[in-house]
């Protein structure tokens, strides 16, 4: 849709072949290595369990509190590195994440979720009521909604609300955890417009994890496949919509025009197991 | 006003009155509870901490109102590292662990005030007299006792500004913000070692006003960590993580004890008041569980 981004200037995000071990013991992430270029929507691509999550949240640092660890390998962002870092840090550089399954505090009102957002900032009440509006010219549904409890909106409202708090942290970069996730196709194209406004308006750069491979790839310009907690593929997300092995695999597109059918695809016998 | 009136309602107000107490220990329990989703068994050792290191201070001749300041510095010296020794490395784990480690804490508070002031029993003079309140017995011929309604006014300011503190501002919003998710808190930036230790400094400051009030009414002594069992009957009743509960649930508790001791006592035998709360905390249980004003748990369809 886009042409990629020129990778002349030096990337906001570089992640240096990261290996995450899960309770000491279970290894989830085998070398990951991506680079994110600033003023960019970069997708990362791949099926459950995948180690989409685990990499974001690596980069943020939320691993702590899943008693993850990265054991080798490095972040840099802007340049410096950042592993190690809180996550009360990384949002004052302008990291934040927004994560899988919108989770927004929901014994708050809608608003005092989006004023959330803004605890680590020190510039004044002034510009952080500037910013509450701005972020409700992005989403007029919640400046209706301002005063409900966040836990009885509906869901398309909860993202928006994740999205509009972690936007009032004036983030540079925003690492977006499966935005598609239990909505409508409607409001999941209604979300990914607004990453688009976002990032071309408010130059907030994006990490997008997300199984629906094709809306991602529609508004992303660079894209990484991740399967078993490896990089298997990457490229401008033209060319990877255009991989024959990605349409057959995660757009569900057959090669040539014939469409997928059960009959034409091979089939293998179960094997026998002693429990069902 | 008849004679069998007047004392039903001298029975009430007392109850009412030292309901209150209960409700002020509760209260140390609520504030943790809501914030980390931990029962802190430690609780009423933070009372008897407390109480006995602000006795002790006052005892050495230290003016009243210094001692007290020097003794809510100490509680949250203590709150600050309880998270950075207890809380921080169980980041993560199961709550029932970190209610195991509360337990431990519980028996190293007491060891530790103990060892560091001693075991007799000090008295605790807080200059308020336990003394009928003249004016209302002249005219009503209803004895209501002046240090238990000092308790309930103290107690309601306490209140108020732990409401005011847990629902205005940028500190305020993060504790209820951790309190309903603290993945999600942490990902916004709120530091959740910074909103634990002042919560476990708000219970240190709550344990210090009810070991003061308990400790003036039975002398400040080991036992009165057991004040602690008291609370549980008050919090399965009003809910576990309900400031507003806790209060209530206290003013029931309270009112209840005392109207079964002298209106039931005489039909099945004395010292009803010693169960009483735990038996309308089982009957509680079985209908309301989550307690008359605990959480509600918002589940969308």
């Amino acid at each position: 849709m886009e042409a990629a981004l020129t990778d002349s200037a030096a990337p906001l995000l570089i992640v240096n072949n990261i290996e995450v071990v899960y309770d000491h013991v279970i290894l989830v992430l085998k070398g990951v290595s991506l680079e994110v270029p600033e003023g960019g929507i970069v997708a990362l691509l791949g099926a459950n369990g995948a180690g989409k999550t685990t990499t974001l949240k690596s980069i943020s640092n939320l691993l702590v509190a899943e008693r993850g660890d990265i054991t080798k390998g490095t972040i840099d962002y802007q340049g410096q590195r950042i592993q190690g870092l809180s996550a009360n840090q990384l949002v004052k550089r302008g990291i934040v994440q927004v994560m899988e399954g919108r989770r927004c505090f929901e014994h708050l009102t809608v608003e005092e979720n989006l004023m959330t957002g803004a605890f680590t900032r020190r510039d004044g009440a002034a510009s952080i009521r500037q910013d509450l509006e701005l972020v409700y010219t992005y989403f007029p549904r919640l400046k209706v909604r301002r005063t409900s409890t966040a836990g009885y909106t509906s869901g398309g409202e909860q993202q928006m609300t994740a999205l509009g708090r972690a936007l009032m942290a004036r983030p540079k970069m925003i690492l977006l955890d499966e935005p598609s996730m239990g909505l409508a196709p409607q409001l999941v194209e209604e979300i990914f417009e607004i990453v688009k406004k976002l990032n071309e308006a408010e130059q907030v750069t994006f990490l997008l994890a997300e199984q629906n491979t094709n809306m991602a790839l529609r508004y992303s310009h660079y894209g990484y496949i991740l399967e078993n907690g490896r990089i298997v593929m990457e490229g401008d997300a033209a060319s990877l919509a255009g991989n024959d092995d990605i349409k057959e695999f995660y757009l569900g597109i057959a090669q040539g025009d014939q469409k997928a059918n059960f009959r034409a695809t091979k089939h293998y016998r179960r094997r026998k197991r002693w429990l069902g | 006003m008849p004679e069998e009136l007047a004392w039903f309602l001298e029975v009430l107000i007392a109850g009412l009155l030292s309901g209150v107490m209960y409700s002020l220990v509760a209260l140390g329990f609520v504030l943790i509870f809501k914030a980390s989703g931990v029962f802190n068994f430690a609780q009423g050792a933070m009372v008897l901490f407390a109480a006995l290191t602000f006795a002790r201070f006052l005892e050495m001749g230290i003016n009243f109102w210094f001692a007290a300041a020097i003794t809510l510095f100490i509680m949250v010296v203590l709150a600050v590292i309880i998270e950075r020794v207890m809380l921080r490395p169980l980041v993560a784990q199961p709550v029932i662990i970190l209610f195991m480690a509360t337990i431990g804490l519980n028996y190293f508070l007491e060891g530790l005030a103990q060892g560091v002031w001693d075991t007799q029993v000090h008295a605790l003079d807080l200059g308020i007299e336990d003394v009928p309140w003249q004016s209302v017995m002249d005219a009503t011929n209803i004895l209501i006792s002046l240090f238990d309604v000092w308790a309930a006014v103290i107690c309601g300011a306490l209140v108020v500004m732990l409401a005011y503190f847990f629902q205005k501002g940028r500190i305020g919003r993060a504790l209820r913000a951790v309190a309903d998710d603290n993945q999600a808190a942490m990902s916004v930036g709120i530091p959740l070692q910074l909103i634990w230790a002042i919560v476990w400094a708000a219970a240190g400051l709550v344990a210090l006003v009810a070991g003061a009030l308990w400790g003036q009414r039975l002398g400040v002594q080991f036992s009165i960590s057991l004040v602690a069992l008291k609370a549980l009957p008050v919090l399965i009743l009003g809910g576990f993580n309900s400031i507003a509960g806790a209060i209530i649930g206290g003013l029931i508790i309270g009112a209840a004890e005392k109207l079964a001791e002298v209106y039931l006592g005489p039909i099945i035998g004395g010292g009803i008041e010693a169960w009483f709360a735990y038996l309308i905390a089982m009957l509680f249980l079985m209908v309301r569980p989550q307690g008359l004003f605990g959480e509600k748990i918002i589940e969308r369809v």
